[in-house]
């Protein structure tokens, strides 16, 4: 095949200038910081959800039809696109579906001691259902997927019906 | 879903990309100007030919402006002519395209111009800030998420269910940031890269490291598509976009098995049937697949079914993914070696496969002669793929 550019493929002249950071002080550039402030609905699920968490206990809503226990609870099932029809208590306990050792924060800042996080497939849910949490009390270089977790909850009285109820899971004691 | 029934044929016959950096001085309006110009001096066109217009950009909080379509509109050229902007993460860089296909496959417009922007360094202290924005506000946000958790997540699952090295995940950065030295937009080519220089990069959320990232960037591209009407009038090579498909799986993340993206799968095969395509791996000769972790070239890789599960590692190992090798993957240099501004790798995909396909790449045309290639992106919460099946004819 005829190759008509021999030294420089398609973009031949590409445009834009680059800026280094310190550049960004030298020239023109405005700042601004938006203020904006939001209430968020939990929804009927989830506040469902939010409220047993207080009570130091996991709940899963049942759909009928694919008989799926869904955690996090939803009002309808997005797959058969019924409404799910029932309240599941669950152990709480489950395996380490996947995980991460950060070495970054939110923004990612790096931090010294690495965030330990990952998914928590709950016992009695389909397989790889359930949340985003912490591990604790475990060394990063034992956290394996599969392993058996149990949450640990914050004190009742420190409860507030959030997902910070539960403040990390733990490798389960045999 | 009728995938025969299409009223015109869809080609590409010019494209452009601004460099892409960490920072550029250009506001995105004129980043996507000198993309839209680029794109339509190779297709020796002028704005006046060109019926309509496609935007693609990422989050509104990237830029701190909402409407970011109106935003960018006069950059894009298309004041005073339909235009839309679309938006699904990083799959935007292929699904502005596929939204370009279908106004020219439905037969009403005959030229139209894709123009793909985004400016990732406004926001501050760091993208990453912006991002923060994507999570479910009341089961994610408490726990104060960095973006790249999720991919170390997936990552991590991906090595467990199949068995995959890291060591030949990292071999992908090496391979896209050398092949992106040939490329002249390119913000992290690396000639000297080697595997151990991947390997003891910086931790950021193991099993990630810093290497195995794409970096954010500034940047523009922009895509010339013409019915088949036309196509002939402007050019003896244009190169046929032959099948489109898209899907999109739950946004409840915590409730997927994140090892096989099977909603990748499902617009693969949407896009291969359009295209007549029985078995990708033999009919197809190179792919471009969205890789903005290194992990992502492969797992893709095998979401488009040109690889089982786990397979796409051994193949990079044997180097049977190079830009010489038996099907080379990522000849631009991918998101990890040209960079990373979200919708704009539309010129490191589609671009790509256009100057490929049309024997235009220059120092980066691969040495195998290819016909038939096929690019895609992912985005929004790890959850949509967009596929695109190219061909020369």
């Amino acid at each position: 095949m005829a190759k008509k550019h021999e030294l420089f493929g398609p973009p031949l002249n590409p445009l834009g200038t680059r800026l280094e950071a310190e550049d960004m002080e030298k020239i023109a550039h405005v700042r601004a910081k938006p203020n904006a402030k939001y209430a968020w609905a939990a929804g009927a699920a989830i506040s469902r959800f939010l409220e047993e968490l207080k009570n130091g206990r996991i709940i899963g809503r049942k759909c009928a039809r694919c008989e799926r226990v869904l955690v996090p609870p939803r009002m309808f099932c997005e797959r058969c696109f019924q409404p799910t029809t029932e309240w599941v208590y669950l152990p709480g306990t489950g395996v380490v579906e996947t995980f991460s050792i950060s070495y970054i924060d939110q923004n990612a800042n790096r931090v010294k001691e690495p965030i330990l996080v990952g998914v928590v497939a709950f016992d009695g849910a389909p397989p790889h259902c359930g949340i985003m949490h912490y591990f604790g009390e475990v060394k990063p270089e034992e956290l394996k997927i599969g392993m058996p977790v149990e949450p640990v909850w914050k004190p009742a009285e420190e409860r507030v019906g959030s997902v910070l109820d539960i403040k990390y899971f733990r490798p389960r004691k045999k | 879903m009728d995938l025969k029934k299409i009223r015109k044929d869809v080609a590409v016959i010019g494209a452009g990309m601004t460099i892409f950096a960490r920072r550029l001085q250009e506001t995105g309006k004129e980043m996507s100007w000198e993309a839209a110009k680029m794109a339509l001096d190779e297709a020796g066109l002028t704005l006046k030919d060109i019926d309509a217009v496609i935007m693609g950009s990422a989050p509104d909080a990237f830029d701190g402006v909402h409407k970011k379509g109106e935003y960018l509109l006069d950059g894009a050229g298309g004041t005073n002519k339909p235009y839309m902007r679309v938006f699904i993460g990083g799959g935007t860089a292929v699904f502005a395209p596929i939204v370009g296909w279908w106004h020219v496959a439905s037969g009403m417009f005959k030229r139209v111009l894709v123009v793909c922007e985004e400016k990732m360094s406004s926001v501050q202290p760091h993208a990453q800030s912006a991002f923060g924005h994507i999570w479910d506000p009341i089961l994610d946000r408490p726990l104060k998420p960095n973006l790249v958790w999720i991919f170390s997540m997936e990552m991590q699952r991906y090595m467990h269910k199949y068995n995959v090295r890291y060591e030949d995940i990292a071999l992908v950065a090496v391979k896209n940031k050398r092949n992106a030295v040939g490329h002249p937009c390119a913000q992290l080519a690396d000639p000297n890269i080697t595997l151990e220089d991947v390997l003891n990069s910086e931790p950021m959320a193991l099993p990630v490291r810093r290497l195995d990232i794409s970096p954010p960037s500034d940047g523009a591209a922009a895509i010339v598509l013409v019915s088949e009407d036309v196509a002939y009038e402007h050019t003896d090579t244009p190169v046929w976009i032959d099948g489109v498909g898209w899907c999109i799986d739950t946004t409840m993340w915590t409730n997927r098995d994140l090892a096989f993206p099977k909603f990748v799968a499902r617009a693969a095969k949407m896009a291969y049937e359009m295209a007549g395509i029985k078995n990708p791996r033999k009919e197809i000769d190179l792919a471009e697949p969205y890789d903005p972790f290194d992990y992502k070239e492969l797992q893709h890789l095998e979401g488009l079914l040109l690889a089982d599960p786990g397979e796409a590692a051994i193949m990079t190992r044997e180097g049977k993914t190079q830009r010489d090798g038996e099907f080379p993957v990522c000849p631009s240099g991918g998101l990890l070696g040209v960079g990373n501004p979200i919708a704009a790798a539309l010129g490191i995909k589609i671009g790509e496969l256009y100057w490929q396909l049309a024997g235009k790449a220059g120092p980066r045309q691969v040495k195998k002669d290819v016909r038939t290639g096929v690019a895609q992106a992912w985005g929004d919460l790890m959850q949509v793929a967009s596929v695109v099946v190219m061909r020369r004819r």
